[in-house]
């Protein structure tokens, strides 16, 4: 197919040609050419359809507010819903769909809604769809959803990256338009680190897109050359096809670079977009602003447009929606239309301008005094009928309406921190107010100065300006020559005699709507725009906002600033989600950690688990074993037979030196810590403030002045934070250091009768480790493998006798190989997470399920820990009443009174012959394993006066999975309760 | 008027000039029996059921702004009662009985849609957990379901269970939870509330209160004195302000929650999902819209919008869920002031003024409470006590150590 | 936002924890008479203010460092950016 609306001139590469296809067509355009400006010039203008009433629809627009023309770019994986064709940019091979229609575009079945729309009326289905109550879910919401959306997700993969990053400048501008490029150029040459941002590819604002002189040249030329010049600079970054989306707190603006957009697949090792953090000391905003449309009978045609857009797309695209066009409007700029349009060979059928007084042609026909009574044509248009002013119906055929109801000052991100415009009478506009965001100035059209020598002198000044109250002398810019016209506007918002008038017209929301809203008492903006759904489609009211709050303010006869304004909120433009997660995909959502014997883990084939950010070994399985359990009983029985191995590292290690150390854990741990022996190892229970456990761990005193203190793996991160709050905030005189080692020392755990035996066959000579020299709970530092410093504790978490030994990370993965080595005599195995909590729970050692954040000393059966006789964290808030009661939860053992049962954990626990509901609930499953020491099923739980209930069968019931049965209520200390191997 | 199918086929016919104002804008009188401080969902739907089923009269709901223009209007619309603790579900349970007649009883849409909430999980420890909620729910006569990985699958195809940084391992489903239009529950419960009788004031901020001798008198407003019998606040995010009026200090601390809405895109979730391995909730609206949420910023405010590192997270956790969702587009956030409290649990007693009542401390799950919190607070305004459901929600459980901490993190606001 | 750290100059939010209430520095004696009703409040009651809000940042992507912001709670302006532990040794209850 030819271009056959292709016109002379413009911004485009004739000598690049691309071929693409928008539904079953193929078609050509030209480098520089939207996928609209494509369309338009192979003649089509339907483009889309409406959200709810299916109406055909063409571009409003030539720029990033459209709200019509919206496609289904590219396919596959890559497949981009709701994208607007005014701002896609055309690439060789570009694929498109028309979306929200079925079966096609020019033959939509779903266009049926239009005919019923006088039942559709705004909030119509708040009032119906209620009855019989059972077909919401099962009838009306499924005909909804049905309908529901505008385009479709791939519902694959996104197959593309994203990245992230942080610039730093004196000078964010924002828009570069005619004052925004003077204000870089200002700023620029003042020395000043200056990024300038745009959302087109091409930068220069309506400097492309209109036919002025700027300093004796055309504006684009003038643009380019002034582009030009920045990127020469050193000091200023110009950014094209970045759009700032979001003005937030300290001058940090959210701005997303499409680094590939422009192209059918990203280059290799290149980002889709990108997401950059900038942090700016000043920002100027230059966005310009965006012209509005008069609201008339059928305003919605494909065809009918901006007017502006009429000439962007003749001027920077050399194309035209129609041979014929017709001028709609109220102020002089829609003229300029008409002349632009004459200059490029358009016919301009008719110039309709709604003032008596309009400026006369004698180049084209003026309709001062009317207004369009009606348009026509359905799938796009071809005639309008003009009431004229002394009455009577004028007809004209034409193929395009171009449309202007003056201009609104992009003010968005002026309001992203609360601040809300003021409406100017005189330029019939809401233009920034002076609550900005701090460091926030605005230059150009987002003012409301519409000259393009006003916007260059703003935007020069408006630098000069920021620049002084940052300390950096800048000259005066020589500014261009430019035009200087005024604004002459006669405020005219709707046709009141048009019945079917479209105000937001992706959402299809008709002045009629709005009326309705206003009867109905929705006449807050805010109850407007949720009730009407004006404003809420992807242009977020941009092409809407003003228009239906002047028909509110006419019909509730108030006048417009009165009515309100909504709040404009980031982002700036509809952006992927994507950009927003850079590299933050699959495996790389979180950091991975891993322990020092991973590498060892794996050649043994370990299968890993993650704990927090960690993986650690879960189990190791031996040839033959099919099934988790076989490999977890294997590893319990033979560590408690003879000897076991486990990586312990994850859990977390503060080293706490200093004259004042244990004073500071006197005050963190709820038990006593003043009075520990160099060479010994505490358990300690912290407490929240609020009287609550935090975490449990064991302080080890290697010095006077020096102890190492564990954590649970789970609440590592949060007790170094709260420690380091103790010591700044709560004992600031206290002489006490410390630092999280938790990476830098590997730890293993070594337990079984045997490890006392293994662990000799490494230590240096003279490490005495008998029983006497080195007991239950002491710790010392010594020297292993031939003088490598190790540190050495003996306590254990199996309840068998054990230590655990600390070495300088590096060497972790050897020293697992070593003790594994020495160990072959015994057999030693190594034991995973299963393991580990299998003998914990034979052992009744509480973990992270038993420290839920809701349990107390006393429910764990550490009541008496609690010291009364000192000042610690917690102490105080942990006697109130309701943490102290007589049938408070206490720490039990559960064993099924079948052996064949299991005790799951989260199943809940109720006493025998009481009806199964929540008042009856006696407490709760916490851990949950098969001891194949015991034989059987075991579990700790939380059980309400637990302690004084023990050999009672109670009924343990969990309904969610099908679990009801009896178990006794034992000591949560199956194995070794008098705990003879720990000392042995 | 009523609403139905057939009159609004009526009206189509008719130029839709039948339809009357949905509430009226009456100028406030010299004084109440019961004037509410908010007009939220909460505070509409106290003086509803004050009226319909306490059968008080002479009551009015002042607003300072529009009604329903704080969180109610500002949410993620999920509806819910899978919750733990015994102080907390036989309230989120009542709850839910009445979102599944609430069009009925209010002749208003408010498109309660009961498509299931999903809370993924990860971890053996979180199954362990969940099982332990799932039967809660289940003991305090809520429906709950746990799920294996592939039952998850079945309903959420494109969840990234083959590259996924924190396995799923399955999930907890509540099939009655789900979604209802937020706008429609704030207008529905001010519509039938105006047909009462009760006054809705809008444009009406309290700037005081008159106690004389310890007793309630009535409020100061930017609309002059009003005098009442009772004082009900429920002004969420701003309960430490209006609170201060009468001298009190609460466990409260206001925090902006942002939620966020994509471009509307045909039907790919059917219900709603949360992630476990982070906080992130994700459902589809009715217009095709993905409307979820994540965390608070963390810090306290008053302003109502928040920064980008949290936007940032929220939405690398739906992509690290979903990744097909890279492409889909970001419409609008939006942010609001949480009133989040020291357990995470809201706040529903007298306190030590008579006459005057407080009702707060919601964090970002007072939505799904709107009925249950309405009618257990006009039980409490009628009657001097606590309803059935509500009796842990006390002023003082703070004093008793009798917190509802749900979460397990102490009393820090901005960790609930 | 934006906090400028006394030791390392301004650093991104991000890098923070936040706790609260810069209060939290003002511990009550846990020998005095109203011990328990002191720590009710200490732990529990807010001022909340809208406006200026003494508070509790952590660096714990950075020194360390516990810091008292005092930060507008309307507008996010911060006024003072001080290290807790200077505030806590001239105004808090220490030992």
């Amino acid at each position: 197919m030819t271009q056959k609306n292709r016109l002379d001139g413009g911004l485009i590469d004739r000598s690049e040609t691309f071929s693409f296809r928008f539904d079953s067509q193929y078609y050509k355009g030209h480098k520089g050419d939207t996928l609209a400006s494509a369309l338009l010039a192979n003649g089509v203008r339907l483009m889309g359809r409406s959200f709810k009433y299916h109406r055909p629809r063409g571009p409003m627009t030539a720029g990033s507010e459209e709200p019509n023309a919206i496609v289904e770019l590219r396919e596959g994986t890559r497949k981009e819903p709701n994208t607007r064709a005014t701002t896609a940019e055309l690439y060789d091979g570009l694929r498109a769909n028309s979306q929200n229609r079925w079966p096609s575009l020019k033959f939509d079945a779903m266009q049926v809604n239009d005919l019923l729309s006088n039942f559709f009326a705004a909030g119509f289905y708040y009032k119906t769809f209620m009855w019989p109550a059972a077909f919401w879910e099962k009838v009306y919401e499924p005909i909804i959803r049905r309908a529901a959306g505008l385009g479709s997700l791939s519902t694959q993969d996104d197959p593309d990256g994203y990245d992230k990053g942080f610039l730093h400048c004196d000078l964010l501008i924002i828009g570069g338009g005619p004052a925004g490029l003077a204000a870089a150029l200002t700023a620029g040459e003042g020395g000043a680190r200056v990024i300038l941002c745009d959302e087109d590819f091409l930068i220069g604002g309506r400097l492309n897109l209109e036919t002025y002189a700027v300093g004796g040249m055309e504006g684009a030329a003038w643009a380019a050359e002034t582009v030009a010049r920045l990127q020469a600079m050193p000091n200023v970054r110009v950014m094209p096809r970045t759009t700032v989306i979001g003005a937030f707190d300290h001058g940090i603006y959210g701005a997303v670079e499409r680094v590939s957009d422009h192209l059918a697949v990203p280059e290799d090792g290149k980002p889709r977009q990108i997401l950059w953090r900038i942090t700016s000391k000043r920002a100027l905003l230059c966005a310009g602003a965006t012209e509005r449309p008069i609201v008339f009978e059928n305003n919605d045609r494909p065809g009918i447009m901006q007017a502006s857009a009429v000439r962007a797309y003749a001027n920077r695209w050399a194309t035209t929606p129609a041979q014929q066009v017709a001028i709609f409007t109220n102020n002089d700029d829609g003229h300029r239309t008409a002349s632009d349009l004459l200059a490029k060979g358009v016919e301009v059928v008719s110039v309709i301008d709604t003032r008596a007084d309009a400026p006369t042609s004698s180049d084209y026909d003026v309709v001062a005094g009317g207004v369009i009574d009606q348009t026509w044509g359905r799938l796009g248009l071809t005639r309008i009928e003009v009431k004229m002013p002394k009455g009577g119906i004028r007809r004209i055929k034409c193929g395009a309406l171009g449309v202007s109801g003056g201009w609104n000052p992009n003010v968005h991100l002026t309001c992203h921190q609360g601040g809300r415009p003021v409406w100017n009478e005189a330029l019939a506009a809401f233009v920034p107010s002076g609550t900005l965001p701090p460091g926030m100035t605005v230059a150009g059209a987002a003012t409301g100065v519409f000259s393009t020598h006003s916007a260059l002198q703003s935007g020069a000044e408006g630098a000069k300006a920021i620049l002084a109250d940052l300390g950096i002398k800048a000259s005066a810019l020589a500014l261009p020559g430019a035009e200087d016209t005024p604004v002459r506007i006669t405020q005219f918002w709707h046709v009141k005699t048009a019945k079917r008038a479209w105000v937001d017209q992706q959402n299809d929301v008709t002045a009629k709507d709005i009326k309705l809203a206003h009867q109905e008492n929705y006449v807050s903006v805010e109850h407007l725009k949720r009730y009407t759904t004006l404003g809420m489609a992807t242009d977020q009211g941009k092409t809407s906002n003003i228009a239906g709050l002047a028909i509110m303010a006419e019909v509730a006869g108030k006048a417009i600033p009165e009515v309100g304004t909504t709040m404009f909120r980031p982002p700036y433009t509809p952006t992927a989600m994507g950009v927003f997660a850079g590299r933050a995909w699959g495996m790389d959502t979180k950091p991975t950690r891993l322990t020092p014997s991973h590498t060892w883990a794996e050649e043994q084939g370990a299968v890993f688990t993650e704990a927090g950010l960690w993986l650690r070994a879960q189990w190791y399985p031996k040839p033959g074993e099919t099934h988790w359990r076989q490999s977890c009983d294997r590893e319990v029985i033979q560590t408690r037979k003879s000897v076991g191995i486990c990586d312990v590292t994850s859990l977390g290690k503060i080293d706490v030196q200093g004259t004042d150390a244990a004073a500071f854990l006197n005050k963190v741990y709820c038990n006593g810590f003043a009075k520990l022996p160099v060479g010994k190892v505490r358990y300690g229970l912290m407490l929240r403030e609020d009287g609550i456990v935090m975490d449990d761990g064991t302080a080890a005193r290697l010095a006077e002045d020096h102890f190492v203190v564990t954590t649970t793996t789970a609440k590592a991160v949060q007790v170094y934070r709260h420690l380091e709050f103790v010591r700044q905030c709560l004992c600031p005189n206290m002489d006490v250091q410390m630092i999280s080692t938790t990476d830098a020392w590997a730890q293993f755990a070594i337990a079984g009768p045997n490890s006392r035996k293994l662990l000799e066959k490494v230590v240096d000579d003279g490490v005495d480790l008998s029983n006497e020299a080195f007991p239950f709970m002491a710790c010392g530092e010594i020297t292993i493998c031939g003088g490598l410093s190790a540190r050495l504790f003996r306590i254990s978490f199996s309840g068998e006798l054990a230590y655990e030994i600390a070495v300088p990370t590096r060497y972790g993965d050897a020293l697992v190989r070593r003790l594994m080595q020495a160990g072959e005599e015994y057999e030693v195995v190594p034991y995973g997470l299963e393991a580990l909590n299998v003998m914990r729970i034979e052992k009744g050692h509480a973990t992270a399920n038993e420290l839920n954040g809701t349990t107390t000393a006393l429910n764990l059966g550490m009541g008496k820990m609690v010291s009364k006789a000192k000042d610690s964290i917690g102490s105080k808030l942990s006697e109130r009443t309701g943490l102290n009661e007589a049938d408070a939860l206490k720490l039990v053992g559960l064993k099924p009174v079948n052996p064949d049962h299991k005790v799951p954990a989260g199943a809940h626990l109720m006493t025998k012959g009481t009806e199964v509901i929540a008042t009856n609930d006696q407490g709760y499953v916490t851990s949950a394993c098969y001891s194949p020491n015991l034989g059987c099923h075991i579990a700790l739980g939380f059980l309400k006066s637990g302690d004084t209930r023990i050999g009672e069968i109670i009924r343990l019931v969990s309904p969610l999975t099908g679990v009801d049965h009896d178990a006794e209520v034992v000591s949560p200390h199956f194995v070794d309760p008098e705990g003879d191997r720990l000392r042995a | 008027m009523r609403y139905s199918g057939f009159r609004v086929i009526k009206e189509a016919l008719t130029g839709h000039r039948g339809w009357g104002p949905a509430w009226r804008d009456p100028e406030p009188k010299a004084e109440y029996d019961y004037v509410i401080i908010g007009g939220g969902g909460h505070g509409l739907a106290t003086a509803y059921y004050l009226a319909k089923e306490y059968k008080q009269s002479r009551i009015a709901v002042l607003e300072k702004g529009w009604i329903g223009g704080g969180n109610v209007g500002r949410n993620t619309t999920i509806v819910r009662s899978n919750y733990l603790l015994d102080g907390n579900e036989p309230f989120y349970e009542f709850s839910l009985k009445l979102w599944e007649g609430l069009e009925q009883e209010l002749n208003y849409n408010a498109m309660m849609s009961q498509r299931g909430i999903i809370n993924l999980m990860h971890s053996d420890a979180q199954r362990d957990a969940y099982i332990r909620r799932g039967n809660a729910m289940i003991l305090n006569g809520a429906d709950a379901q746990l799920l294996d990985q592939k039952q998850v699958l079945e309903k959420y195809p494109f969840l990234n269970v083959k590259n996924a940084r924190f396995p799923v391992m399955g999930g907890l489903l509540q099939a009655r939870a789900g979604t209802a239009r937020h706008d429609a529950v704030a207008w529905g419960y001010a519509r039938a509330a105006d047909q009462c009788g009760v006054d809705i004031i809008q444009n009406c901020e309290v700037t005081g209160f008159k106690i004389e001798g310890g007793k309630i008198r009535g409020v100061e407003t930017s609309r002059g004195f009003i005098g009442a019998k009772k004082v009900g606040s429920c002004v969420a995010g701003s309960s430490s302000k209006v609170m201060a009026f009468a001298g009190m200090r609460l466990p409260i601390e206001s925090h902006v929650l942002q939620a966020f809405v994509s471009e509307g895109l045909k039907p790919v979730l059917p219900g709603v999902i949360t992630f476990g391995a982070g906080h992130f909730y994700c459902s589809q609206s009715d217009k095709g819209g993905l409307v979820f949420g994540g965390n608070i910023d963390g810090y306290n405010t008053y302003a109502s919008r928040g920064n980008l590192p949290m936007v940032e997270d929220v939405m690398e956790e739906a992509i690290a869920m979903f990744p097909m969702l890279g492409r889909a587009r970001l419409l609008r956030s939006w942010g609001g002031i949480m009133d989040m409290s020291m357990d995470g649990t809201p706040i529903i007693d007298k306190t030590h003024i008579d006459g005057l009542y407080f009702n707060g401390g919601w964090c970002y799950g007072g939505f799904k409470a709107t009925p249950a919190s309405g009618m257990v607070y006009a039980h409490l305004l009628a009657t001097d006590a606590p309803h059935d459901t509500a009796t842990a929600f006390k002023l003082d459980r703070f004093h008793t150590g009798h917190m509802i901490d749900e979460k397990g993190v102490g009393n820090q606001p901005n960790l609930h | 936002m934006i906090i400028n750290h006394p030791l390392l100059g301004p650093r991104d939010s991000s890098e923070f924890v936040y706790l609260g209430d810069a209060s939290l520095l003002n511990r009550p004696d846990w020998q005095a008479d109203d011990a328990l009703e002191q720590f009710i409040d200490y732990g529990h009651t807010r001022d909340n203010p809208a406006g200026l809000h003494r508070e509790l940042w952590y660096h714990e992507q950075g020194d360390r460092s516990w810091l008292v912001v005092t930060r507008n709670t309307v507008t996010h302006e911060i006024t003072s950016v001080e290290l807790a532990r200077d505030v806590a040794r001239t105004e808090g209850r220490f030992e």
